[in-house]
């Protein structure tokens, strides 16, 4: 029997006819760029990738693939996608959210499609401002961020993608930056072989509502003191010069240290995405500049059950035991009397 | 099987045969009258009665016991004829504690049976139920009723004193011991409730045989007992042949989505949040997982809705179900609905409101909500149940339609069909209806057009996973026909006249409207929803009378049925009974101009029959009098 070679896919076969809408110089194109990019190897046909959006810039996401898309509304993405993904689990279903669609408006939505493990890609753009609506600070401003909505600063305390994301249980977490690309491609190539619920929290720079928002970790000169680019098995080590890492101190708490007098690799914390256990995780989670330098790469991945072949397992169960229902045995269902 | 314990001795007492007969039990949350009502109503049906049934219960799972707020009611009404209603009027009150006594006492009929749980009326128990006075004793009921005082509580502990069971457990019983005396009182065979017995609690030995033990005491305690003059026989109905099962409105809504999805030869995604009186749906579909049915107990109404939305748009049915703050909720998911034109069912099951209102008593408030509650332009198909079987058939029309025209359609039940049940004739599978969805298939090379329409205005449903048909839809505006986004005003006020065009066109596809009674006449008396039973069984008894007065029922309340306007010109007047402030009156004021009187009830409650011959018979008095003087 001929098995038909599926075609070999570029990244312009992911392009859809319409015309890109972001702002020129928005991170959001990079992470388009890289996200057509990774397409064709991942060797899923165009008809069965799904991208859901929510609302905001971000959200715009899935007018630009050329596979099919569903541009919901403002913080429902993850729930439209859990109906696409348990109707029909063998489609490949992203969504593109952002860090006010996602945690905000939608936050409730998010933790739970992300403790349920469906098998989706959730890609959080975020650029710490409201940029649709023109530049009100979102849940991830920083304490004193001064926008249109908070003239002398703002008093809400933000809070850390990851941690939430850890904090529902996520079974795939991670970081990346829309500057680096490579490092974007990468993160995302992983996301999508994952078998579960896949969070990226997406640094994207907004040129216009909050130019230079990730400046501490995106500046070429600083970059490598502020970040640390995590890989399993290996210490967590950083720095222009590699010279610097991170251990755990007496307190159970993460320390920087300086390499040399006494401080050997072997002393650090080695990164193991693997561990069932997500404290460690949950502590990269929360280190950030100017205390520490801020992760990168992919905080956890763990098997974990998924919703979607609950469902269906569930199902089949049910009919391998009471065989496949039909409409005369759905009308004859329950206690039944015959009048003569 | 048949055993010497099943066969009851003929009845030594005189018997009297009546009619029709409303029964209801009640008392304390705890103390488990909907399952003595249950297990009455399987036995009446399965004797051959036609029954309907109102279970009324306390928002709360225990209230504080013995007072009022607590008390908890089933009230059955069988007959030897078709009942269209719980009955008006109650034959026989079970009280189990002055509470149940206060609370129900002015439903019963003058001359009406009550059985007082005489143990239960002590000091305390009075006080909290507000007596001064044991009105067991004060002579208050005697002169209106026939009172049985029964010391249930101690007939029952004498029953079950070598049981070996504990105080606790042989109180759980009582309520048993009242089913076994209104079995005898109404001359119910038991078997179906030993029955039960013997499935629920048959891994517990001790319990179940404890329960028959005290059913059969209540029996024999009427029986033998010296108090209750005769007991009563209500003889079968004259039903149509067939077969039958007893069904409530949430049962029938689940088993119509079923139903519709195997027509359709298709999945059914059924998304819900828990909410009074609709969750009962949600627990009925997730028994039936090998009907390819797959449930979603969604985080909240807003993902219920939306997750429904997204199982649509890969392909299943999709029905979402809540009560009348749910889909507050779900309005803006329902109005992505409308503008991606995907077929969603969404059922309402409308409890009294507004906000939390009485979550667990039924109201009919949630049309206009259901007809015009959304942002912008938005119109959809709204369809209603008028009855518990009748949901069956509704939640089929809802799926037809809502495949057909490629529209989001919502279903209203409410809280007293959704938990009342009657038996039901089985339908023939092949009297339901077609439902034949075609999806397109692409590669004929040319782009593919999501809003491209066809004859009906229905767009193409193409489920990812075809290809060639990869397309991307959203709630912005849609250019006719390409459906990308488009903000050209031409285009919008098209697309708002396209999108109200085609719901108008499910007119064409839906049966003209009937009216039961003269063609013309005096009066008209128009309903909708879960008021047909009262309405019906009114206005034939006004039709005996001699009046010509006609009823029609809407199923569907938009678009409304072609011929409607012209049926409201055929009568001097119209009247419109709802449980709402007049919100069907307001559409058709607004629809038809015609002056439509109302007649509104908002307690939470049902029309009773008799309520509403005396506000016919009211209004025929104020205008025949006029012309004919």
């Amino acid at each position: 029997m001929a098995i038909e070679a599926l075609p070999q896919l570029t990244p312009k076969d992911f392009a859809s006819d319409q015309d890109i809408r972001w702002c020129p110089g928005c991170g959001d194109y990079s992470i388009l760029a890289q996200t057509k990019k990774i397409m064709p190897d991942l060797g899923i046909p165009r008809e069965k990738i799904v991208f859901v959006s929510g609302i905001g810039c971000s959200s715009r996401f899935p007018y630009y693939m050329s596979t099919y898309g569903f541009h919901s509304i403002h913080g429902r993405a993850p729930a439209v996608a859990t109906g696409v993904k348990v109707a029909n689990p063998e489609l490949s279903v992203w969504v593109a959210t952002g860090d006010g669609d996602g945690l905000s408006i939608g936050g409730n939505h998010l933790v739970h499609v992300i403790r349920r493990n469906l098998d989706i890609k959730i890609l959080l753009f975020n650029n710490r401002i409201y940029g649709l609506t023109k530049g009100q600070y979102s849940p991830t401003s920083e304490l004193g961020k001064k926008t249109k909505s908070t003239p002398m600063g703002s008093v809400d305390n933000p809070l850390h993608p990851l941690s939430i994301a850890i904090g529902a249980e996520g079974s795939f977490v991670a970081r990346s930056m829309d500057v680096n690309v490579k490092h974007l491609g990468e993160i995302l190539t992983r996301a999508a072989h994952h078998k579960g619920t896949a969070f990226i929290e997406i640094y994207q720079n907004c040129n216009v509502f909050n130019d230079g928002a990730w400046e501490h970790v995106s500046n070429r000169e600083t970059k490598d003191d502020t970040t640390l680019f995590l890989e399993h098995g290996k210490p967590m080590i950083f720095g222009k010069n590699r010279d610097k890492g991170i251990r755990l101190n007496g307190k159970m708490e993460p320390e920087v240290v300086q390499l040399g007098n006494g401080i050997k690799e072997d002393d650090l914390l080695f990164h193991d995405e693997k561990a069932a256990e997500p404290s460690l995780a949950f502590m990269l989670s929360r280190m950030r500049y100017p205390e520490f330098p801020e992760p990168m790469g992919v905080l956890r991945a763990v098997d974990a059950p998924l919703f979607e072949k609950g469902v269906h397992d569930q199902m089949k169960a049910a009919e391998a035991k009471n065989g496949r229902g039909t409409l005369e045995q759905l009308l004859n269902s329950g206690d039944t009397w015959v009048v003569q | 099987m048949s055993t010497d314990t099943l066969v009851m001795p003929p009845s030594t007492k005189p018997i009297e045969s009546l009619d029709e007969v409303t029964v209801r039990f009640a008392g304390d949350s705890g103390d488990g009258m909907q399952l003595a009502g249950m297990q009455f109503t399987n036995s009446t049906v399965i004797f051959g009665n036609d029954i309907s049934t109102f279970p009324d219960y306390p928002a709360e799972i225990r209230a504080p016991a013995g007072t009022l707020a607590g008390v908890s009611g089933f009230q059955v009404n069988f007959s030897s004829h078709e009942v269209h209603t719980p009955g008006d009027a109650v034959h026989t009150l079970i009280a189990f504690n002055p509470a149940a006594l206060k609370a129900n006492i002015a439903d019963v009929r003058q001359g009406g049976i009550v059985i007082a749980n005489e143990d239960s009326f002590g000091k305390t128990d009075l006080k909290k139920a507000g007596y001064e006075v044991n009105p067991l004793e004060d002579g208050t009921l005697s002169g209106k009723y026939q009172l049985y005082r029964v010391p249930i509580g101690k007939l029952t502990g004498n029953a079950l004193k070598d049981s070996g069971l504990g105080a606790k457990d042989i109180d759980r019983c009582k309520n048993f011991f009242a089913l076994g005396l209104v079995y005898w009182l109404y001359g119910r065979p038991m078997e179906t409730t030993l029955k039960w017995i013997d499935e629920k609690f048959g891994k517990n030995p001790q319990v179940c045989e404890a329960n028959k033990t005290v059913l059969k005491s209540g029996y024999f305690y009427g029986e033998t007992c010296e108090i209750f003059p005769s007991s009563y026989k209500v003889p079968k109905a004259k039903l149509p042949a067939g077969k039958y099962r007893r069904i409530s409105g949430n049962e029938a809504a689940a088993l119509g989505c079923i139903a519709a999805a195997q027509i359709a030869g298709k999945d059914l995604f059924y998304a819900s949040y828990p909410i009074t009186p609709a969750s009962d749906i949600l627990h009925t579909l997730a028994k039936y997982k090998n009907f390819r049915v797959k449930t979603f107990q969604a985080e909240d109404e807003i993902a219920a809705m939306a997750s429904a939305i997204g199982g649509a748009f890969a392909g299943d049915i999709a029905v979402t179900g809540t009560s009348g703050p749910g889909l507050a909720l779900k309005g803006e998911g329902i109005g992505l609905a409308v503008m991606t034109e995907l077929p969603v069912v969404i059922i309402d099951v409308q409890r009294g409101g507004p906000s939390t209102g009485l979550p667990t008593k039924t109201e009919q408030a949630d049309l206009l909500q259901a007809v015009l509650g959304r942002n912008g332009e938005c119109p959809l198909c709204v369809i209603a149940a008028s009855s518990p079987s009748d949901c069956f058939h509704a939640a089929i029309e809802a799926v037809r339609i809502a495949t057909k025209f490629m529209v989001p359609v919502i279903l209203l039940t409410d809280g007293y069909i959704a938990n009342g049940e009657e038996p039901w004739l089985l339908p023939d599978i092949k009297s339901l209806p077609k439902i034949e969805i075609k999806h397109p298939t692409g590669g004929n090379g040319h782009p593919f057009h999501p809003y491209e329409r066809n004859e009906m205005l229905a767009r193409p449903w193409a489920i990812p996973g075809t290809k060639g048909l990869e397309h991307r839809i959203g709630g912005l505006e849609k250019q006719d026909i390409t459906g990308n986004v488009s903000y050209d005003p031409e285009n919008h006020e098209r697309m708002i006249h396209l999108r109200a065009k085609k719901v108008a066109t499910i007119a064409q596809d839906i049966p003209l409207q009937t009216v039961m009674g003269p063609e013309k006449g005096d009066l008209l008396v128009i309903g909708w929803g879960g008021t047909a039973g009262a309405i019906r069984s009114a206005v034939e008894r006004v039709q005996a009378q001699g009046h010509k007065v006609a009823a029609a029922h809407l199923r569907y309340m938009n678009p409304f049925p072609r011929n409607l306007g012209e049926i409201l010109k055929n009568y001097k007047k119209v009247l419109v009974p709802e449980l709402n402030m007049g919100q069907l009156r307001m559409l058709l004021r607004a629809n038809f101009l015609v002056d439509a009187i109302g007649y509104n009830k908002i307690k939470g409650k049902p029309f009773l029959i008799a309520e509403l011959e005396m506000k016919i018979q009211e209004l025929l008095a104020t205008f025949l009098e006029t012309s004919q003087g």
